[in-house]
């Protein structure tokens, strides 16, 4: 049985450690860090190509969507966000990843990393200003897309299904942190940027491509039955956005056959938390084992 | 102001530096002297906290493990390679790491007029448009930034020719004046003769020992040639003045060459000041003795 005096030592314990980490943080660092790293993403070529791409066909399939439904667009919004789906899961994974898995390489690689970490600064502050301040281009990046689109849509009559629009730019913003934390992940563990970038686009490709082969291939060949299916699609982040953003469109996974039937009767209601939870633990995940391995590493 | 105990450094089963205790006490300006490989730069960034070493580092009694920020805010440091971002404006640098460092933004200009860079002339430039020598200045003015108490340099003039190496030398010494710790490393016995009250020999990342540089001059059998320019009349005398004191001087046209210890080039002069041969000019050139070593 826990008393209070056994309680009053481990909660002092766990005060001090958090008071040791917060120490560690200085919001003028942290912003310090965001604004000069965000700065650099207005000047990043590749950062703007993958912003103008992704706006254009935003733009584009939000056009396509409306020419299918007449002049009064109803349901423009839900056609829009169904068509966006594909579109995010090819960009937004890909311009989340290059960007984070160059951040940290990129510095080490330079050699201004070294001298950064020679400043009264924490790696934590280093750390986390620079995903901050990436983490604000790409959302600023992505919203334009959307924006765009929702604004096409507004002035073209498209009304229903505005939530689900919503929902799909939320789930988004929480894809491109989470695969902003996995290139952070990869940042850590390479020391030159132009391997960084490699990593990053073979997990790119990875969750793109082999993993929807390697859910099907693995489904055939060992039998899987509907639950090991669904579990195992919840471990592709890219996997779990999709079905997120369908069961907003359709209110149910049955489109997915019988692991989406499987999903909407063991969680009903409970499936869009499911998803949330998923995408958020590809955030804190990756970007917590970014920070330990950066913490261990330092600049070498 | 820097407390070095047993501090090893492993990479692998290679000992970087093996054991090293050291000191460097406030105001002091110490040398670190080595081969390259000797673990020098090593030192320095374990002091600096940037590697995983095992042993004890203090600065100012603050251990630099549990006392990370506190300590770095003590520290300025110019490092060998001067890597910046290169994109960034020399003036944009130095208020990105003013407000790193949290010193005041009128310290921007204070410190660039003190390491002689104009904000106005130099300040719009981006750092890929300047000199090796502008660069070694600008990273002087951001180590001083915040006014630091020790600076800690790497391989002092590695980046300069040998007029900015001159300039470059003469601002440290400046710094030493004001009672600014210096800790730094060179393989140039110039600098260190130059700067350092005290040199820290390694070798293989040990410690060999701890000398004063003209000791060092002396154990590496550093010569110099003093060369003294004399009125023509004056030179015979000047050689028998010289002979009578115990130095070996001979006629060299217009000249004398003496040949001097490292740490003696002024006796001379004085010997023939005092024997009222007056001296028009002098030079020097320096030469290791064959079989010379630590």
């Amino acid at each position: 049985m826990t008393t209070l005096s056994s309680c009053v030592p481990a909660a002092v314990t766990s005060h001090c450690r958090l008071a040791r980490f917060t120490s560690k943080l200085s919001v003028g660092t942290l912003f310090l860090f965001a604004r000069k790293e965000m700065r650099d993403s207005l000047r990043n070529r590749w950062f703007i190509l993958y912003t103008i791409a992704f706006s254009i066909l935003a733009l584009a399939l939000a056009f396509l969507s409306l020419a299918g439904v007449g002049m009064d667009g109803f349901a423009g919004f839900g056609r829009t966000a169904a068509s966006l789906i594909n579109l995010v899961i090819l960009i937004i994974p890909l311009m989340a990843l290059t960007a984070g898995a160059t951040s940290l390489a990129a510095e080490r690689e330079r050699g201004t990393l070294s001298y950064l970490l020679a400043q009264p600064i924490s790696k934590l502050e280093l750390l986390l200003g620079k995903y901050i301040g990436l983490a604000v281009a790409l959302t600023a990046s992505i919203s334009l897309g959307f924006g765009l689109s929702a604004a096409i849509m507004a002035v073209r009559g498209g009304s229903a299904d505005v939530n689900s629009f919503l929902w799909l730019v939320a789930i988004s913003l929480v894809l491109a942190l989470g695969m902003l934390s996995v290139g952070f992940l990869i940042s850590s563990l390479t020391r030159k940027a132009s391997v960084s970038l490699g990593v990053a686009i073979f997990t790119w490709l990875g969750l793109v491509f082999l993993g929807d082969l390697g859910l099907m291939g693995s489904a055939l060949m060992m039998k899987l039955q509907v639950t090991e299916l669904f579990h195992l699609s919840l471990l592709n982040p890219l996997q779990v956005f999709k079905m997120a953003a369908l069961a907003s469109i359709s209110a149910s996974l049955d489109v997915l056959g019988p692991a989406g039937i499987y999903a909407t009767q063991t969680y009903g209601s409970a499936l869009h938390a499911l998803f949330a939870a998923v995408l958020i633990g590809w955030i804190i995940l990756p970007l917590t084992l970014a920070f330990g391995v950066f913490s261990w590493r330092g600049a070498s | 102001m820097i407390t070095i105990k047993a501090l090893t450094k492993k990479y692998g089963s290679f000992h970087a530096v093996d054991n090293l205790s050291c000191s460097v006490g406030n105001g002091e300006a110490v040398a670190l002297w080595g081969s390259n490989g000797a673990g020098k730069t090593t030192v320095l960034r374990c002091v600096l906290g940037l590697l995983r070493y095992s042993g004890i580092i203090e600065i100012a009694g603050l251990d630099i493990r549990a006392s990370e920020k506190a300590t770095r805010e003590k520290v300025g440091y110019v490092p060998q390679e001067l890597a910046f971002h290169d994109d960034l404006r020399l003036l944009e640098t130095m208020h990105f790491f003013s407000r790193l460092r949290r010193a005041a933004s009128t310290r921007v200009a204070t410190v660039l007029d003190e390491v002689g860079l104009s904000p106005t002339v130099h300040g719009r430039k981006r750092i890929r448009e300047l000199s090796g020598g502008m660069k070694q200045r600008m990273a002087l003015a951001l180590a001083l930034l915040s006014d630091p108490p020790l600076l800690i340099l790497d391989e002092l003039t590695s980046n300069l020719d040998t007029k900015a190496q001159c300039g470059f030398m003469e601002l440290l010494r400046r710094q030493k004046l004001r009672g600014r710790t210096l800790f730094f490393t060179s393989h140039r016995l110039d600098e260190i003769e130059a700067v350092a009250d005290r040199v820290i020999v390694l070798g293989a990342g040990r410690r060999q020992f701890e000398c004063t540089p003209y000791e060092l001059a002396r154990r590496l059998g550093l010569q110099c040639t003093l060369h003294v320019f004399l009125p023509p009349e004056q030179l015979d005398d000047a050689v028998g003045e010289l002979a009578r004191c115990g130095f070996d001087a001979t006629r060299n046209g217009v000249s004398l060459s003496v040949q001097v210890a490292a740490n003696e080039k002024a006796v001379p002069i004085r010997v023939l000041s005092e024997a009222s041969i007056r001296v028009r000019d002098f030079d020097f050139t320096s030469s290791f003795e064959a079989g010379g070593r630590i």
